[in-house]
């Protein structure tokens, strides 16, 4: 299992997958935007998205939980 | 002259416009959003007023609120510093008809010049060389694919109307293209930049390798005369957007130069240009020839690295221009070197975004240091707006000078709290290709490999 935790202060501007999904390592599970920025959030890890802890247009913080992989 | 001047931005742009403002002895009117309130240049300006929430597009895009602004405040003339409505002719155009002045070119000089692909065959028919690319927007892949296949790759990948790098990319072959061109059409979709009615129109140009970046400062008169005020050298880049700025350029001869200098004031004559315009161009050192880029039709950033050699107040020139006064000074002479660097909340290393509170800041002085910043300690960069905090700029009587001045500036300035950029800045001054001068815009990307 994989956490992933943003780097930093972000809009999330966009959700690329959903719960459930199958992710490869190295696709894009969301898109931040901070500071005119768009931040693509990766996978580590394939495996399932199990849980997705953001939604468009959330403000989120630095080590906020975006999502779990297993 | 006027007596009161509103600054439409906010940040280190906004402050630095105030102190000229103040100096000049004229009333300074501050506009901002709920999330800069705190912030410098809202407490040093004469009154404030405030925009609305932090959301760009609620509070320094919004031009029906800083028009309002100006009414409530009694401001007679408005200074749009750089990015936000500073380009857009609309703003301009709106400004005049509230009977104020705009400090700035005339909107049709904004709008011609505002469209990439207008502008460079604008440029061209003046006589003033161009890269090899489209003259038509080009509307689709398959069009780029074309347009690329005529060109011939490397190509770069622009949006018309767009700014400050955002979208830009380079495509190598046709499967880059296609990603380029998708996120050049985002980029000019999200982030906009060319007027109302403005599509995402997209431009191809022929990419040239290890060139450099120089530009022109130019500044159209109140009589019409335009003047070059020499070069600045901003090939030092990540993501297209620019980090360190000099001047003059290490890599222009003096017969490039003007030759340079010549085909600016020619692009600034073509389009009627009155104040601070800036012509940006692309040169292949190798060949000691040059291509034009884009014009802005603003103050630029990198400013001070000009008034630092020439001693030339940039700011008030615009507002003596605006107001119809001859320029401060009769001659036009640089000396000395300059160099700017632009201390980003990001990280050092992959230059990622990293706003946050400012627990600790402690800037540098001593001779030969200008620091523009926009914040004090206790501040909060937030993600809302550009990630710059302060410009810290060098002068000295020959470039190993301000190098040395530069390093010692680096190492004393200290920030807390938010990513900061200081520790690539440092690198940079000890790089060999930079310190030596001989470097192109390739430089960050082949420190980075």
């Amino acid at each position: 299992m994989a956490e992933v935790h943003a780097e930093m202060v972000a809009n999330v501007w966009k959700v690329v997958v959903a719960e459930g999904d199958s992710v490869n390592e190295g696709d894009t599970l969301v898109i931040l935007e901070s500071m005119k920025m768009e931040i693509p959030v990766i996978a580590e890890d394939s495996g399932v998205v199990a849980a997705l802890k953001v939604a468009e247009g959330d403000v989120i913080q630095e080590g906020d939980l975006i999502a779990v992989i297993e | 002259m006027f007596e009161s001047i509103l600054v439409a931005n906010r940040g280190e742009i906004a402050r630095r416009i105030i102190r000229t403002v103040k100096e000049m002895g004229l009333r300074a009117i501050a506009v901002y959003s709920e999330a800069d309130a705190d912030l410098p240049f809202v407490r040093e300006a004469d009154e404030a007023y405030l925009l609305g929430p932090a959301a760009p597009a609620q509070s320094y895009l919004d031009i029906a609120k800083v028009i309002e602004a100006c009414r409530a405040t009694g401001a007679q003339a408005v200074h749009p510093g750089y990015g936000f409505l500073a380009e857009n002719p609309a703003f301009a155009r709106a400004v005049i008809d509230a009977g104020l002045t705009w400090i700035g070119p005339s909107p049709e000089a904004i709008e011609r010049m505002g469209d990439k692909i207008n502008a460079r065959n604008l440029m061209e028919s003046a006589g003033v060389p161009v890269a090899a690319g489209t003259r038509e927007p080009v509307p689709d892949l398959p069009g780029a694919l074309a347009a690329a296949a005529e060109i011939g790759y490397p190509v770069m990948v622009k949006a018309a109307g767009g700014g400050g790098g955002i979208g830009m990319g380079v495509a190598r072959n046709d499967d880059e293209l296609a990603k380029a061109f998708q996120t050049a059409t985002r980029a000019a979709e999200r982030f906009g930049g060319g007027g109302e009615g403005t599509g995402p129109a997209i431009l191809l140009e022929r990419y040239i390798e290890r060139a450099r970046h120089v530009e022109v400062q130019i500044l159209g008169l109140a009589d019409g005369t335009v003047l070059a005020l020499g070069e600045r050298d901003c090939s030092v880049q990540r993501r297209h957007q620019k980090v360190v700025e000099e001047s003059p350029s290490p890599g222009v001869t003096p017969k490039l130069r003007e030759r340079m200098l010549a085909a600016a004031v020619r692009a600034g004559e073509t389009v009627g240009f009155r104040g601070a315009g800036t012509v940006e161009c692309l040169v292949d050192t190798d060949r000691q020839d040059f291509v034009f880029l884009e014009m802005n039709t603003r103050l630029q950033v990198e400013h001070p690295v000009t008034e630092l050699v020439t001693g030339i107040d940039l700011v008030e020139q615009q507002i003596r221009v605006a107001a119809g006064e001859p320029p401060s000074f009769t001659e036009v002479r640089p000396a000395g070197h300059a160099i700017e660097l632009r201390v980003y909340a990001e990280d050092p290393k992959r230059f990622f975004p990293g706003p946050g509170k400012i627990d600790v800041w402690e800037e540098p002085s001593g001779p030969g240091v200008r620091l523009d910043s926009g914040y004090v300690a206790g501040n909060t960069v937030t993600p809302f707006y550009d990630p710059l905090m302060a410009k810290l700029c060098v002068y000295g009587a020959d470039r190993d000078e301000a190098l040395t001045r530069a390093r010692a500036a680096v190492a004393a300035f200290r920030i807390e709290g938010p990513k900061q950029n200081l520790p690539f800045c440092a690198e940079l001054l000890d790089d060999p290709a930079f310190s030596s001068g001989d470097y192109d815009t390739g430089l960050v990307a082949r420190m980075r490999s």
